[in-house]
C-alpha cells in the first residue's frame, strides 16, 4: 500500500465522519446508545451489588464503555454490507487502489465515530456516576485495551461484513451480539452468573473489553467481584491478540473473495431483490 | 497510442452458468478512438460480456485482450486506463458533487494527470450542483456525474453499460453530446451497450449485434442495413397502374424508369432500408434459427 492510497483513505475516513456528525439520522445514531446508556447509569447509580458495598452504576459505567467499543464490530459489518448493495464497493473496485482506500477509510471513519461516541457517554457518565477512581495509570490501561480491542473486532466485523449476502440478513447479527452483551457482564457482575455461561462469555472479546475497562477505571477493592478476583491483566491481552490474528489472518482472503465477486449485475440482483421485499 | 491500434480483442468468449450458456463463442474487436456499440434485446448477454471485458466477471471460456492484458487479471495500472459506466449507482449519496470526484481523482495520480474537478464538473454540466449532495440530484444529473467519474482518470477505454435507460429525450440528446465530444476531442475508445437501435446508429462507429449470446452482425450502420435487409422498395405509378419493385441500388432503378418512360412516371415513391427493419429481422432470423 503507497502513500497516495493512505492519504485518499484517510481523506475518505475524515469526510465520512464529518457526514456522520452532520448528517440528522446519522447524529441520532452516534446520540442514541449513549444517551440511552447514561439513563440506565443514572437509575442503577444507587442500587448496589449484594453485600459488596459497590454500586451497580459504578460497576457498569466501565463495562458498558468497554461494550461500546465491541460494538464498532457490528457498525464496520453493518456498513460493509450496505454498501456493497448500495454500489460503493463496486466504484471502489472500479477506481485503481480502490478497494484499499475505501477499507483505509472506513477504519478511519469507525473507529473515530467509535472515539466520539465513547467520549459523549464517557465525560457525562463520569458526573452522573460516583465511586470511579481514574488516576494517570488508569488511563493508560484504558488506551491500551481500548486500542487493542478494536485491533481484534474491527476486522472481524469486516469479515462479517463481507459474508451476510444482504443488509436483512446481516440484521440478523444483533442477535447473537445482543445475547453476548447479556452473558458478558456488562449491567451485572459476571460472577453472580452460572460457570457454564462464565466460560463461554470469556470466548469472546465482549467480556474482556468491559473486564480491561474496569480494571482501568474501578478502586482496586472492586476486583473482589471479578472471576478470580483478579483484573487478568494478561489474559485480557492474549485473548484480545487472538482474536486479533485471526481477524486480521481472515479478513483480507475474505475482503478479496467478496470483492471479486462485485460486479454491476450483482449489485442490480441485490437491488430488485430488495425492492421485491419493500412491495 | 496511435489511431488503428486494437485496444480490444475478444476471441471466442463462452459464458457458461451451470447447464446454460449464456455466451458462444463471441468474437469482435474494436479499434483505438472506435465507438462501438454492443445493440441487442435484453438478456442478449450485453451486460455479461461487458462485465467480463471491465474485469468484473470472469469468463468460461476464450482469449480476451483489453489495453493488452487479460481483464481478469489486471492490476491496478490496467484498472487506470480504463473508465467505467455501470447501470444504476445509487452510491455516496451523503458525499457532495466536487467532494467525491476530487475524492476519486488522488487515486489516478500516480499513473496519470486527472482530471481537475471543477473542469470536469462543468464539462458534464454539473457546475451549478457541484456542493450538493449527489442524493439531491435529479436521474439525468446523476448519469452525468456518473460518466464524469468514469472519466476522471483519462481513461484510454469507457465502457458505458446502458447509459440512457431511463432518459427523457432531452437529456438523452445532453449525453449523446457529451459521448460524441470525448471520443472525438479525446480519442476515448469507447463501448457501450444498448437495446436502443436509434441510440447505437447515432453515437457509434460500429455496431455489434448480439443475440442469444451470439454475435449476429458487425460493421457500420451502412454496412448493416446494406448488407443483410438489403433492398430498398421503389414504387411507382405508370399508365394508371400502381407498381412495386425491390432493388439493391434504388437510385440506379429510378434512373432506368425515367430513361424508360419519361414524364409517364408519376407519384414515385423510394423507401431506404431502414436500419431498423434490418435489426428486426436479423433478431427475428436468429430466434428462428434457434428454435
Amino acid at each position: 500500500m503507497n502513500a497516495v492510497v493512505l492519504r485518499a483513505g484517510w481523506r475518505r475516513g475524515v469526510i465520512e465522519l464529518r457526514q456522520s456528525f452532520t448528517n440528522g439520522p446519522d447524529v441520532v445514531s452516534h446520540l442514541l446508545w449513549p444517551v440511552l446508556m447514561l439513563v440506565v447509569m443514572y437509575f442503577l447509580r444507587e442500587s448496589s451489588f449484594g453485600a459488596s458495598g459497590l454500586l451497580l452504576g459504578t460497576l457498569a459505567l466501565p463495562s458498558v464503555l468497554g461494550m461500546n467499543a465491541a460494538l464498532g464490530l457490528v457498525s464496520l459489518s453493518q456498513q460493509l454490507t450496505y454498501e456493497r448493495e448500495d454500489g460503493t464497493l463496486l466504484r471502489a473496485k472500479a477506481t485503481p487502489h480502490g478497494i484499499q482506500s475505501y477499507l483505509v477509510g472506513k477504519v478511519v471513519s469507525v473507529s473515530g465515530g467509535l472515539l466520539a461516541d465513547l467520549a459523549i457517554f464517557l465525560v457525562p457518565g463520569l458526573l452522573i456516576v460516583k465511586g470511579l477512581d481514574p488516576g494517570s495509570a488508569s488511563w493508560a490501561a484504558l488506551l491500551w485495551v481500548l486500542a487493542l480491542g478494536m485491533v481484534a473486532t474491527l476486522p472481524i466485523g469486516a469479515v462479517l461484513g463481507s459474508v451476510f449476502p444482504s443488509a436483512r440478513g446481516q440484521g440478523l447479527l444483533q442477535l447473537p451480539v445482543i445475547g453476548m452483551i447479556a452473558i458478558s457482564g456488562i449491567f451485572y457482575p459476571i460472577t453472580a452468573l452460572p460457570e457454564w455461561v462464565q466460560w463461554i462469555a470469556q470466548v469472546f472479546p465482549f467480556y474482556w473489553l468491559g473486564l480491561g475497562m474496569r480494571s482501568a477505571l474501578l478502586p482496586d477493592a472492586a476486583v473482589a467481584v471479578e472471576i478470580g478476583q483478579s483484573w487478568r491483566h494478561l489474559e485480557t491481552a492474549g485473548v484480545l491478540v487472538a482474536w486479533a490474528v485471526l481477524g486480521l489472518l481472515l479478513a483480507p482472503v475474505v475482503l478479496r473473495g467478496m470483492a471479486r465477486k462485485e460486479s454491476g449485475s450483482s449489485v442490480a440482483e441485490r437491488r430488485d431483490k430488495a425492492l421485491r421485499r419493500a412491495m | 497510442m496511435s489511431p488503428g491500434t486494437t485496444v480490444l480483442d475478444v476471441d471466442g468468449l463462452r459464458m457458461r452458468y451451470g447447464s446454460t450458456d449464456v455466451l458462444h463463442d463471441v468474437t469482435f474487436q474494436a479499434r483505438h478512438g472506435e465507438v462501438l456499440a454492443l445493440l441487442g434485446p435484453n438478456g442478449a448477454g450485453k451486460t455479461t460480456t461487458i462485465e467480463i471485458l471491465e474485469g468484473f466477471r470472469s469468463r468460461s471460456a476464450g482469449r480476451v485482450q483489453v489495453l493488452g492484458a487479460d481483464p481478469a487479471d489486471g492490476g491496478e495500472r490496467w484498472r487506470a486506463r480504463v473508465g467505467v459506466v455501470l447501470q444504476s449507482w445509487r452510491d455516496h449519496g451523503k458525499w457532495r458533487v466536487r467532494e467525491l470526484l476530487a475524492h476519486l481523482a488522488a487515486h489516478y495520480t500516480a499513473y496519470t494527470r486527472p482530471w481537475d474537478p471543477d473542469e470536469l464538473i462543468a464539462a458534464v454540466g454539473l457546475t451549478a450542483h457541484a456542493a450538493k449532495k449527489i442524493k439531491t440530484l435529479s436521474g439525468g444529473q446523476r448519469r452525468r456525474l456518473d460518466v464524469a467519474i468514469g472519466i476522471v482518470g483519462r481513461p484510454e477505454l469507457l465502457f458505458l453499460d446502458e447509459p440512457t435507460a431511463a432518459f427523457d429525450p432531452a437529456a438523452r440528446h445532453d449525453f449523446h453530446e457529451l459521448v460524441r465530444g470525448l471520443a472525438d476531442d479525446q480519442h476515448t475508445t469507447i463501448l457501450l451497450t444498448t437495446h436502443d437501435l436509434a441510440e447505437a446508429e447515432k453515437l457509434a462507429d460500429r455496431i455489434v449485434i448480439l443475440d442469444g449470446g451470439r454475435v449476429i452482425a458487425d460493421g457500420s450502420a451502412a454496412d448493416l442495413a446494406r448488407g443483410i435487409a438489403g433492398e430498398d422498395e421503389v414504387r411507382w405509378v405508370h399508365e394508371g397502374r400502381r407498381h412495386t419493385h425491390r432493388a439493391a441500388d434504388s437510385t440506379a432503378f429510378a434512373r432506368e424508369l425515367f430513361a424508360r418512360h419519361g414524364a409517364a412516371v408519376q407519384e414515385l415513391e423510394v423507401h431506404r432500408a431502414s436500419l431498423e427493419q434490418t435489426y428486426l429481422a436479423l433478431v427475428r432470423h436468429a430466434e428462428q434459427e434457434s428454435r
